[in-house]
């Protein structure tokens, strides 16, 4: 560190999951020259996989997360599928994938806006903590939060339904799936998709209409980025399988329907020490212009379509916001994410119709190989799993980019931004505290779920001098007091 | 049950029910044949007794004994299911869980898993015990059956039944206490090098998933697996041998 630099510190006491601390460094003017968002938890799956049979890897795997299990689970099973031979899925075996990918994401878009980001947004940033949370909305906003909850729920209910579990079932095996649905689980849940979708406009309007009355928040954390996406053959938004398409700042294509197979030769990740989270770049373009956002913002302004009609009129409605430019506001994630939201609901309306969900053809096979790579687009973005067996089909050699990897250059620098703006001298603020949270829910919720879970997350914020002197330590503790114990 | 059997007049009493036995029988088979169920993992119908889990121990007129290898006697007295010796089953199963690496989330056998039946029996919600966390070797070498020591629990069913069953001898338990572990007769300790197939049935009979058939694993999906459907104390649960690929409902 520079002698002309003095390093904050906001460092989380304890947490029940996703473990993030803060440090921002500032030069002699007291403005924010760098921020570092601490990936602090080791995960260390790629590691003790290892040795590990193959076709147990897509059940393993999805212990990676609780919201998005179902993105890990299938991003594996396409990887295995190629491990055993198997370029086409039977349309049974795709569909009932699909449909159980359309029914994670959106519970977890769900879970994500309403449970974890709609107090911020309805209350403002620097509302009472007390009550900035979802039951502060559930009093408050009753009919939104109902809906929301509901949302929820039901994309779970798509995943039980199929995968026989909400939360780390089981359903993709190698080669297809493990069962279909009967016709009595398609209508059951096809009795109340009406109201998902129609709740879903809802969720479109009220986070477009949060976007639009406030334009003093278009600017919170707002970065001009390159976008990393999958898009599907005509280019419209996908998130099962298809091609990938990277496009800069301007509008302007860097690749297109790339074959995510050849990953390796467009993306390369950066490991800083201070981290355990890799920094992934655009090889092209090099560590400094390379990175990219993925999710939601991403993925909606780089496809060309959305193939359903409602969600396609929303994503109208939002590129005109830029005036058909990209829609660069970070606080615009959660735009974006209720209109793959919408989508979601009106894909699961169309397969939840369709026959083939029903079969019983549901498995193929085909001549082993010795590595697969499996990408999807998750909640919160691209998702690459990579696998490479011995002759014995334990795995050798695994490699994830998981999605808030692709997203941690963009959430140090929105983080970085949103400091520079709100920190006020020399003296850490509760104010400061919540506008940094937010600025990186809008990207991911694991990283901060625990705030919203309870809205009493312990922090702890320490003001390091140039010196290294600790001249303010700011506590809040896990009743909401902000304490100064300096 | 051996055609010598004579069956006699005799009795024993279970938990204050008086149920007959035949000759030659133990207590356990009596009880399985009067469908009561004494929790048990080293014992399966068919193979000779072991009496290595302790699983099945019960009071016999006041006095501890494995009901698996004790013959039935006239006027046996004997306790089964009661909160004191569930009690020290459950602490028994608990070694189990810490002693092995079992993570039951994400095993291909959970559902299928006799251990985490019992365990569920039991009540067991914790491993209560720390962790031992041992280095066990995985053996993939073969191309159709995969061992997986992690999970062993050493109840010498495979070894058994390869014997008694296959008219082979693919497995021992080789050392003594903790040091205990499964090996494979072979020159090179490799299962490839055995005369073991995918059609013996020492390479389905392991009722925790050390023993696996390869590249087949969550092909019955949750909710027809066998102890979504049956409770391990369930008369008939227990002779069931799951073949891969079989939902539990089919059989």
């Amino acid at each position: 560190m520079s002698e002309q630099m003095r390093r904050v510190a906001i460092d989380p006491v304890t947490r029940v999951e996703g473990h993030g601390k803060i440090t921002l460094l500032q030069d002699a003017d007291n403005r924010v020259h760098e921020a570092r968002l601490h990936i602090v938890e080791f995960r260390g799956f790629e590691k003790f996989i290892q040795g590990r049979p193959y076709w147990e890897v897509s059940t393993f795997v999805q212990r990676l997360c609780g919201i998005c299990p179902v993105s890990h689970h299938l991003a594996a099973a396409k990887a295995i599928d190629q491990l055993v031979g198997v370029e086409e899925l039977t349309p049974s075996a795709l569909k009932l994938r699909q449909l159980l990918h359309f029914g994670q994401t959106l519970q977890s878009h769900a879970l994500h806006f309403f449970h974890l980001s709609s107090p911020d947004l309805l209350f403002g940033f620097g509302s009472d903590v007390a009550k900035r949370n979802i039951i502060g909305v559930i009093e408050k906003y009753p009919e939104t939060a109902v809906k929301g909850v509901k949302l929820r729920k039901y994309g779970q209910q798509v995943i039980a339904a199929i995968a026989g579990k909400r939360v780390h079932g089981s359903a993709a095996i190698p080669g297809g799936m493990n069962k279909s649905l009967s016709r009595e689980e398609r209508n059951s849940l096809l009795a109340d998709i009406k109201d998902i979708i129609a709740w879903s406009q809802d969720a479109v309007s009220l986070s477009e209409q949060i976007h639009m009355a406030h334009p003093e928040n278009h600017d919170f954390g707002k970065l001009n980025t390159n976008f990393l996406g999958m898009i599907g053959p005509k280019g419209e938004l996908e998130l099962y399988h298809g091609g990938l398409r990277a496009r800069a700042a301007d509008g302007s294509t860097i690749l297109d329907q790339f074959d995510y197979r050849g990953y390796q030769d467009i993306i390369r990740e950066e490991v800083r020490s201070w981290s355990y989270m890799k920094f992934p770049y655009l090889s092209s373009l090099g560590k400094e212009k390379g990175w990219y956002r993925v999710g939601p913002l991403a993925r909606v302004n780089n496809c060309d379509s959305i193939s359903t009609p409602l969600a396609e009129a929303a994503r109208k409605r939002f590129k005109a916001f830029a005036n058909g430019a990209f829609v660069q506001d970070t606080l615009a994630y959660h735009w974006a994410r209720m209109i793959e939201a919408l989508h979601c609901a009106e894909s699961i309306e169309l397969l939840l119709g369709d026959e083939d969900i029903s079969g019983d053809d549901l498995v193929v096979t085909g001549e082993k190989r010795d590595e697969g790579i499996g990408v999807i687009e998750a909640p919160r973005g691209t998702l690459f799993h990579h696998y490479k067996i011995d002759e014995e089909g334990m795995i050798r050699k695994a490699n994830l980019i998981v999605s808030t990897t692709s997203n941690n250059q963009a959430m140090n620098e929105s983080v970085r931004s949103v400091a520079d703006q709100y920190i006020d001298g020399k003296e850490i603020t509760e104010g400061l505290l919540n506008h940094l949270e937010v600025a990186v829910r809008a990207y991911d919720p694991c990283l901060s779920c625990a705030t919203h879970a309870m809205g009493k997350m312990p922090l702890q914020v320490e003001l390091v001098d140039a010196d290294g002197r600790l001249v303010d330590r700011l506590t809040k503790g896990s009743d909401g007091r902000i304490e100064r114990s300096m | 049950m051996s055609d010598t059997m004579k069956e006699n007049n005799n009795t024993i009493t279970i938990d204050g029910r008086e149920i007959p036995f035949k000759e030659g029988q133990t207590i356990m088979d009596a009880a399985l044949a009067a469908d009561i169920y004494i929790p048990h993992l080293c014992h399966r119908p068919g193979l000779k007794p072991h009496g290595s889990c302790k699983l099945c121990t019960v009071e016999v007129n006041g006095r501890s004994a494995s009901a698996c290898t004790l013959p039935a006697a006239k006027g046996q007295e004997i306790s089964n299911n009661t909160e004191a010796l569930n009690g020290v089953r459950k602490t028994i199963t608990q070694m189990l869980f810490v002693e092995g690496n079992h993570f039951c989330p994400a095993c291909e056998k959970t559902g299928d898993c006799t251990l985490q039946a019992v365990a569920y029996h039991l009540d067991m919600l914790d491993g209560h015990f720390p962790q031992f966390y041992p280095r066990r070797e995985v053996d993939a070498s073969h191309p159709g059956i995969v061992l997986d020591r992690d999970r062993c629990i050493m109840c010498e069913l495979c070894v058994r039944t390869s014997r008694e069953m296959d008219g082979k001898d693919v497995f021992a338990i080789t050392g003594r206490g903790i040091d205990a572990k499964l090996i494979v007769n072979s020159a090179s300790g490799k299962l490839a090098d055995t005369d073991i197939t995918t059609d013996d049935l020492a390479a389905h009979i392991c009722p925790v998933g050390a023993i696996l058939i390869k590249e087949h694993g969550y092909e019955v999906p949750i909710g027809r697996r066998t102890f979504d459907l049956h409770t391990i104390a369930e008369p008939g649960v227990e002779p069931v041998i799951l073949r891969k690929g079989k939902h539990a409902d089919e059989h």
